[in-house]
């Protein structure tokens, strides 16, 4: 991603340089929050004055110093990894499957390699500035015959494990939180006026997340802390010293001070990531004022209609697009150039650029709705039925299949299913990759859409290995009827148990359709990432409804030659059309349900509510030109149907 | 400058139903001369909600609970302040230490809050009396009507009344909805989004309510899940909200939160903006073309804040809090009055000479007298709200009652 050449000039000139900005009042920010940590950590409700003065002292010691240039290589490697690794479109894992591979990911496995390195880095660093008994790793001590060796110190060794773990959940949590995701603030500010505001937020992210992990690493060590501690021990050849309490049992872990300190530095840690995460995003989604039209020809492509039609550069589209939004409601020179004649030959190159540039976006989303409405209407009901016959054949699947679950228990046992066979092919090979979910996921680059994954997810592919090794031919005797013949096997005396309640547990022979079914009950426990992840980029949408509804608006009065006439029956059109898809859309069970609001995580969940912001901006988008054009519209040359919607909007029955 | 002496004389008998034309229009509100409901509250036959939390709650909980149910409880329902009480109240079954420290602890709040309290006074009040003090409705807590709101586009509007539902009339429609929620306490304040048909915000005692309410819907009680509740800690009583001209966002503001929140209603996400000063924030009214924002604290001090950066300008008031302001529909003047003062103040802003340094007196309203048929009229007082209509030709001015 970082080689230069293939990179647009946008990323070289812009997205780079503010990154390094971000990074550098990250740097310039490491010794206040270091300065605030080195006071908590030594404070003393006893001596408050000599105290101070020791911190004070401190700060200007060598060792802090060079814990503060180890801090500023963490901050610039976090940077990096906030560049490399931040998107526009969040990765939504449309099942848990998809979300395990993403965790397992050879790219997020080094992340969480890094993380728990610059962890321990961090926590090596706040362990030398607490000093005391946490300084080094060997501490002398004396063993029982008296004499005077160096003893492993455990106290030291918490901390660095600690500050791996944390690591690992910081990186792990990044994933499922979606930590990496840069959502755009629905106001505009200053940075410093928007960091200011966002500050007490990442203080109590960090010290409820420190409060968390040290909760779970405590635990964590509880039960596996021995290991490390003889694995360190032999290797460095280090005493483990038999006076004091080993920190992995009660006695040692009820040390207030220790929890104390481990808290204080976690949150330091976390303080440190999130300052850099939150200044990257700050500095990321600052509006760039695109010009709109260039004197030269050589300067087309920094133009806003060249930079809209971006297909590579996501970020410079979503940044042109912001542009266009806040040019078409407050800039008026601007919106003159855009309703403007190209000089020789009078035509509006700039409205045609953008107009068509913004309905293809509409296009193409209502394309993608579409699809989906067809594949959920194709799918829905042989996944019902491929789910009942689970449930017939003796195993656990709960009613969470899908929407179509919602049909009445009884009439099923007499309803013969019509593709016998097809169904679990149909239904569940092609699970991963059908249409339903596969291109709806934009982390195609999962390994489990790999042929090693439908193997693991239980699916009988004919090629594999693992079909005829494991499967036992009574299995494979049985398996059409498993997925197709629910009337037979209750003739056959099997139970019809309602999906609900969990049935006799199967025969030990049976355990890889078992695991097949399983896979399959947590690849489609997300019913509503599929609605998320359709409007998972819908923030352009947004924007493009916002800046072309605008336009056509402030078009009645300020668009001197017509240009904007000549597209309206168009934009209309595609508005209502896309209205209609997204009306369909949110018909669809679990598309209209809203999210649980996750409150003190640090990712952002805007994403999960983008397609409810996407109705209400395209209807207040029609509304907007319906209002600003009023009966004129009638003059417009769009078909009866759409005007009869049109109709409605007029009359504010929408 | 304006007085109420250039005013032709108010008639005391009739009801006066619209200004037309510069006459009073005088008519009996039964007989119908528009095409619009007219219909009529009694406050007797509206009751008033009174559920005092703490009464209430001593007459059915079980006090035989143990310490650790009455303290989770104490904690769930009141917060910090509970537990302290709970643990202090209980002081025979707790070690001595924990007991002493928490009626230190509460001491030291106290102590803390009464010094908030004492300077902003406000902090004082409890919800409903700092809604009633705050609302731009005349005698809020008594009055059957609570909070009204027209439509923007079309012949609709919503009251608030004082039994805390909603009800919403159209022209030319009988079915007229009632709204109820179980958020839905203490209403101070009703708008509908623009550039919508349906989407109404309520501000109320806890939280925030967009109600989407079917326009071609025959229901009259639209279910409770047509509501949609947005809340912020920290964030309650609302006493204001504003929508932006162009429907995308929505302003909150409490008097005990000193910053103001921006929402994007449908996404459900919120933007605090935060300024020192004030105490909190009583009044919010956005200017027609969008470009500034009024923000009245509890103290004498509001902010206009421009909405392209979100960046505010501090105007100190020598004598009041300002109760209430308007703009005109190019965004270049705004009207306000100031608590205390029988007079209407102006402010021009332009983008040009950019801004202006202190604000006009442009209307004295101390009291007249009219000789009429009937006898005298006195009119005149305090502003308690003002509103200017869309096509700025006409100020409507509501006055604070005479003692």
């Amino acid at each position: 991603m970082l080689s230069l050449k293939q990179n647009s000039w946008f990323i070289r000139k812009i997205v780079i340089w503010r990154a390094v900005a971000s990074v550098a009042w990250s740097v310039i920010l490491l010794p206040v929050t270091a300065a605030l940590f080195l006071f908590f950590s030594r404070f003393s409700f006893c001596h408050p004055i000599q105290c101070l003065s020791e911190c004070t002292s401190l700060l200007t010691a060598s060792s802090t110093i060079f814990c503060l240039v180890v801090l500023c290589g963490v901050v610039l490697m976090t940077g990096f990894f906030n560049l490399e690794f931040y998107t526009l479109v969040p990765s939504i894992p449309c099942s848990r499957i998809a979300l395990l591979g993403t965790v397992l990911h050879p790219r997020q496995c080094v992340h969480s390699l890094v993380y728990c390195t610059m962890g321990m880095l961090v926590m090596w660093c706040s362990s030398v500035t607490i000093g005391g008994r946490y300084s080094t790793l060997g501490t002398p001590c004396r063993i029982e015959s008296g004499e005077l060796v160096t003893c492993l110190n455990e106290y030291h060794l918490f901390l660095l494990l600690s500050g791996a773990f944390m690591g690992y959940s910081y990186s792990f949590l990044g994933v499922v939180q979606n930590i990496y995701y840069v959502s755009f603030q629905p106001i505009q500010q200053y940075k410093y006026l928007c960091f200011k505001g966002s500050l007490p937020m990442v203080v109590k992210c960090s010290v409820i997340q420190s409060l968390y992990s040290a909760r779970n690493f405590a635990a964590l060590y509880f039960f596996f802390g021995y290991a490390p501690k003889a694995w360190i021990s032999s290797t460095l050849n280090l005493q483990i010293d038999s006076s004091l309490p080993p920190l992995d049992s009660l006695t040692g872990l009820l040390d207030f001070s220790l929890f104390y300190h481990l808290l204080i530095s976690g949150t330091f840690l976390y303080i440190t990531w999130y300052i850099t995460v939150l200044l990257f995003r700050i500095y990321v989604t600052e509006a760039y004022s695109f010009p709109v039209q260039s004197t030269f020809t050589e300067d087309a492509e920094l133009c806003l209609p060249k930079a809209l039609t971006e297909k590579n550069t996501l970020v410079m589209k979503f940044l042109a697009l912001q542009d266009l939004a806040l040019l078409s409601q407050h800039s008026p020179t601007r919106r003159l150039e855009i309703f403007s004649l190209s000089q020789p030959g009078g035509h509006p190159h700039n409205w045609n650029a953008l107009s068509k540039e913004c309905l293809s976006l509409l296009s193409e989303l209502t394309h993608r709705l579409v699809a989906h409405q067809d594949a959920v209407a194709s799918n829905g009901r042989v996944k019902s039925q491929s789910a009942s016959s689970y449930t017939k054949s003796g195993s656990s699947v709960s009613s969470v299949m899908s929407g179509a679950e919602d049909l009445p228990e009884t009439p099923r046992h007499n309803i013969p299913l019509r593709t016998p066979g097809s169904v679990f092919l149909k239904s569940s090979v092609g699970g991963v990759h059908s249409a339903l979910t596969a291109p709806f996921t934009p982390d195609l680059d999962s390994p489990f859409s790999s042929p090693a994954i439908r193997r693991l997810a239980g699916q009988m592919e004919p090629q594999s290995p693992w079909f005829g090794a494991v499967q036992s031919p009574h299995i494979m005797r049985r398996g059409p009827k498993l997925w197709s013949a629910s009337t037979e096997s209750q003739t056959n005396g099997s139970p019809p148990a309602s999906p609900v309640s969990v049935p006799s547990p199967p025969p030990d022979n049976q355990k890889p359709s078992f695991l097949a079914q399983w896979m399959q009950k947590r690849r489609d426990q997300l019913p509503e990432a599929s609605s998320q992840a359709l409007f998972a980029d819908s923030q352009a949408h947004i924007w493009a409804l916002q800046g072309i509804s605008h336009l056509v608006a402030t078009s009645f009065s300020e668009d001197q030659f017509g240009v904007v006439q000549t597209t309206l029956p168009n934009i209309l059109s595609s508005l209502v059309i896309l209205l209609e898809a997204v009306d369909r859309h949110f018909k669809l069970p679990h598309a209209s349900s809203k999210p649980v609001r996750t409150t003190f995580s640090f990712g952002d969940s805007t994403y999960k509510t983008l397609r409810f912001a996407l109705r209400a901006a395209l209807k207040t988008s029609i509304y907007r030109i319906t209002i600003t054009f009023g009966e004129h519209l009638n003059a417009v040359k769009i078909s009866a149907e759409h005007r009869k919607k049109l109709q409605q909007f007029l009359e504010f029955k929408e | 400058m304006c007085s109420l002496s250039l005013f032709p004389s108010p008639t005391a008998a009739g009801h006066t139903l619209y200004e037309h034309n510069n006459e009073l229009v005088l008519g009996d509100p039964i007989k119908q001369e528009y095409d619009l409901p007219s219909p009529q509250f009694i406050r007797d036959s509206l009751k008033g909600h009174s559920r005092p939390d703490s009464s209430s709650k001593s007459a059915f909980l079980d006090h035989r609970d143990t310490l650790w149910m009455r303290s989770a409880g104490a904690w769930r329902d009141s917060g910090l302040y509970g537990l302290l009480d709970e643990i202090t109240d209980s002081a025979e079954e707790v070690p001595r230490w924990l007991a002493v420290g928490s009626g230190c602890l509460q001491a030291l709040l106290h102590w803390v809050s009464s010094f908030h309290g004492s300077l902003f006074p406000h902090l004082t009040l409890s919800g409903d009396e700092m809604v009633a003090e705050f609302s731009q409705m005349l005698d809020w807590s008594d009055s059957a009507l609570r909070s009204f709101a027209w439509h923007p586009h079309t012949d609709k509007f919503a009251v608030a009344l004082l039994d805390d539902s909603i009800k919403i009339y159209k022209s030319r429609s009988s079915t007229a909805p009632t709204l109820k929620h179980r958020c839905q306490r203490s209403v101070c304040a009703l708008q509908w989004k623009p550039l919508c048909g349906s989407a109404l915000a309520v501000a109320c005692q806890t939280c925030l309510l967009i109600w989407h309410v079917d326009p071609t819907s025959l229901s009259t009680r639209p279910s409770s899940g047509c509501a949609q509740v947005l809340s912020h800690p920290g964030h309650a009583p609302i006493t204001s909200i504003a929508w932006s001209p162009t429907g995308t966002l929505l302003v909150s503001a409490s008097p005990v939160d000193t910053a103001m929140m921006v929402w994007d209603v449908a996404a459900e996400n919120c933007v605090p903006l935060q300024r020192v000063g004030g105490g909190g924030i009583t009044y919010l009214s956005w200017s027609p073309d969008g470009s500034r924002l009024l923000a009245a604290t509890p103290s004498p001090l509001f902010r206009v804040w421009e909405t392209r950066m979100w960046t505010c300008e501090r105007w100190p008031c020598l004598t009041g809090r300002c109760q209430s302001g308007c703009w005109s529909p190019d965004g270049s003047c705004l009207l306000f009055s100031i608590q205390g003062e029988r007079l209407i103040y102006a402010l021009t802003f332009s983008d040009l000479t950019g801004g202006p340094k202190t604000a006009t007196v442009v209307a004295d309203l101390s009291e007249t007298t009219f000789t009429g048929p009937d006898g005298d009229i006195i009119v005149g007082g305090e502003v308690r709200s003002l509103s200017w209509d869309p096509r700025g030709e006409r100020l409507a001015v509501l006055l604070k009652e005479m003692e």
